[in-house]
């Protein structure tokens, strides 16, 4: 027996489908153009934004009630392109609701907005992306390896980084 | 920095020599009180913390990378590694988001025996938390008697699992295997027992003066600190927040279940004290709860291509066979997509974002640990305390580093 909640692609199809939902209605309000596309799937809403107008997203999404910095990491998606994804989970302690916040990167500088200003505690979340995946963060107040050595070579989250053996 | 009326922080001296009179001392990786390889580089001026800057790392497994690299069904049991003081939360949560990609039914008895067993781990947490945080206060005794019951904890995970500490219990789609026949006596026979052992540690500390001095007024958090630094769980709610995933947004079945989610608005070590204290209590509401109405039936989902057959079925059918030998050869493919899994476990908020391709193997299986983003707030704990306080602090956030560095 299985079950699968119904699938909205893309940005037009989601504001048709839930056209109330507060962070959908506080993107579009704040950026339209920004604001470049949507999923719902899985019974979770992904809102994809510009990469450069990340932590202005951050700052509309948390005037909408979305107040809580759960998670954020990076998903490579070697060798297409834009090659990195940023997941950033978001959650509403009112609405009980989470959001994810999706930008994408690419080569051969990845580099996007610290959203530290908005949420300090993505202080971590955004050393350990800058660690393991090479993402650089522009205005991160501490910016260095969390996990690995500070002299290590490569970012092991990288699919083109091995397993195992010898790089 | 916010700070808590009943115990003034220390103002530094703001004199042009202050910075030749600062220490840096070097706390940990092999520290007793640090709770593994957690170091922490402390500026001192005198006894009092003028900066905390934790280094972390010592234990990173590199868990993540490796699970790209195995089936789903192979990554269950890298999870118990993570939190390994907590092990069927880290199942639990890793089973709950493969399963809502695969959009499997899972048995009520399975769910209520996830519920059952998670808050057993809970219990084994805190008991954990507990003891360790009261000998790093100087107060052996409980040590001794809080890892007494965990015994009892670890016996009940050995008799389902056969393991103590990395059950793997769970799986995609359910439970390894039921329960033994007496199982579920076990779990009442202490069940039973164990609110008079809460009462137990909570005469030896709550009263003790020593302990109180320690631990009132130490480590203020404000709730706007905690929500702003991603602090999660029983340190969250000891600010006053109220938020708890398992009543806010149920999982597994938990709105099934009746409990409170304890909070307090004094926000300091004594605060979290508190709060996990009740929390055992409540925790062992659930237990039974879930025993009083646990239903019948299958322990796992009807999903042949997913689910490991029962042993008798693969000797007896071909069909179960076949099954079985491509499960374990070729694992199982799973619908492109993502998914992230958010779960309340003993530390706080833990969360699984898993990112499929389509094929057997996770694209990407990340975790959110509490601890990793409870760790940001000790320096706004600490700052302007004396360096003593640093250890009851980091014991009361009750951290795991295996789940910060994983």
């Amino acid at each position: 027996m299985t079950r699968q909640p119904a699938t909205v692609s893309g940005k037009q199809a989601v504001m048709e489908a839930m056209p109330d939902h507060p962070a959908v209605k506080a993107l579009e309000a704040w950026n339209p153009q920004a604001f470049t596309d949507a999923r719902y799937d899985f019974g979770e809403l992904t809102l994809t934004v510009a990469p450069t107008e990340i932590c202005a997203a951050c700052v509309a999404l948390k005037a909408a009630g979305y107040n809580f910095f759960e998670d954020m990491t990076a998903v490579d998606w070697f060798p297409a392109s834009p090659r990195f994804q940023l997941s950033y989970h978001i959650l509403s302690h009112t609405l009980k609701e989470r959001i994810r916040l999706r930008a994408m990167v690419d080569e051969p500088d990845p580099t996007i907005d610290s959203i530290t200003p908005v949420w300090p505690g993505a202080n971590y979340y955004e050393r350990e992306v800058f660690d393991l995946f090479g993402i650089r963060f522009a205005g991160h107040p501490d910016l260095r390896r969390i996990m690995m050595p500070d002299d290590w070579k490569g970012h092991p989250l990288r699919k083109d980084y091995p397993v195992e053996g010898y790089r | 920095m916010a700070s808590n009326p009943g115990a003034p922080v220390i103002d530094l001296p703001a004199s042009e020599t202050a910075g030749e009179r600062r220490m840096v001392l070097n706390m940990g990786p092999q520290h007793p009180a640090t709770h593994g390889v957690l170091r922490l580089v402390v500026e001192l001026d005198g006894e009092v913390i003028v900066s905390v800057r934790p280094e972390i790392g010592y234990l990173h497994t590199g868990i993540e990378k490796t699970c790209e690299a195995k089936f789903y069904q192979q990554v269950v049991p890298l999870t118990d590694r993570i939190n390994y003081l907590d092990p069927l939360s880290n199942n639990l949560c890793y089973c709950l988001a493969v399963e809502k990609l695969l959009g499997l039914e899972i048995p009520e008895r399975a769910q209520w025996i996830r519920v059952l067993l998670t808050e057993l781990s809970r219990l084994n947490s805190h008991l954990i938390w507990l003891g360790t945080h009261a000998m790093d206060i100087g107060a052996l005794t409980v040590f001794l008697y809080t890892f007494r019951e965990r015994e009892e904890i670890l016996r009940l995970f050995e008799a389902v699992s056969g393991q103590r500490m990395m059950t793997s219990y769970f799986r995609i789609g359910g439970l390894s295997m039921e329960p033994p026949l007496d199982w579920l006596d076990r779990v009442q026979h202490f069940i039973t027992s164990f609110p008079e052992k809460i009462d137990e540690y909570s005469n030896l500390l709550t009263g003790n003066p020593i302990f109180m001095n320690r631990l009132k007024g130490v480590g203020y958090l404000s709730p706007e600190d905690a929500v702003a630094l991603g602090v999660t769980g029983p340190p969250l709610r000891a600010s006053g927040v109220d938020i708890d995933l398992r009543r806010d947004m149920p999982y597994s079945g938990y709105e099934k279940f009746q409990f409170k989610v304890p909070t307090s608005t004094v926000g300091d070590t004594w605060a979290r004290y508190e709060v996990r204290l009740i929390e055992m209590r409540e925790s062992t509401k659930i237990v039974q709860q879930a025993l009083d109405g646990m239903p019948g039936g299958p322990v796992k989902a009807n999903a042949p291509k997913i689910v490991l057959p029962d042993r008798e079925k693969m000797k007896t059918e071909m069909e179960a066979l076949i099954h079985h030998f491509k499960i374990v050869t070729e694992g199982f493919n799973v619908p492109a997509g993502e998914v992230y899994q958010g779960m309340e476990c003993g530390h706080g908020q833990m969360g699984y974002y898993v990112v499929s391709d389509g094929t057997a193997k996770p694209y990407r299986v990340h975790m959110r640990y509490p601890s990793f983003a409870t760790l940001q707030a000790v320096e706004t704990m600490c700052k302007g305390r004396l360096i003593a306080d640093l250890v009851a602090v980091v014991g009361s956030i009750d951290i795991v580093l295996g789940e910060i560095d994983r």
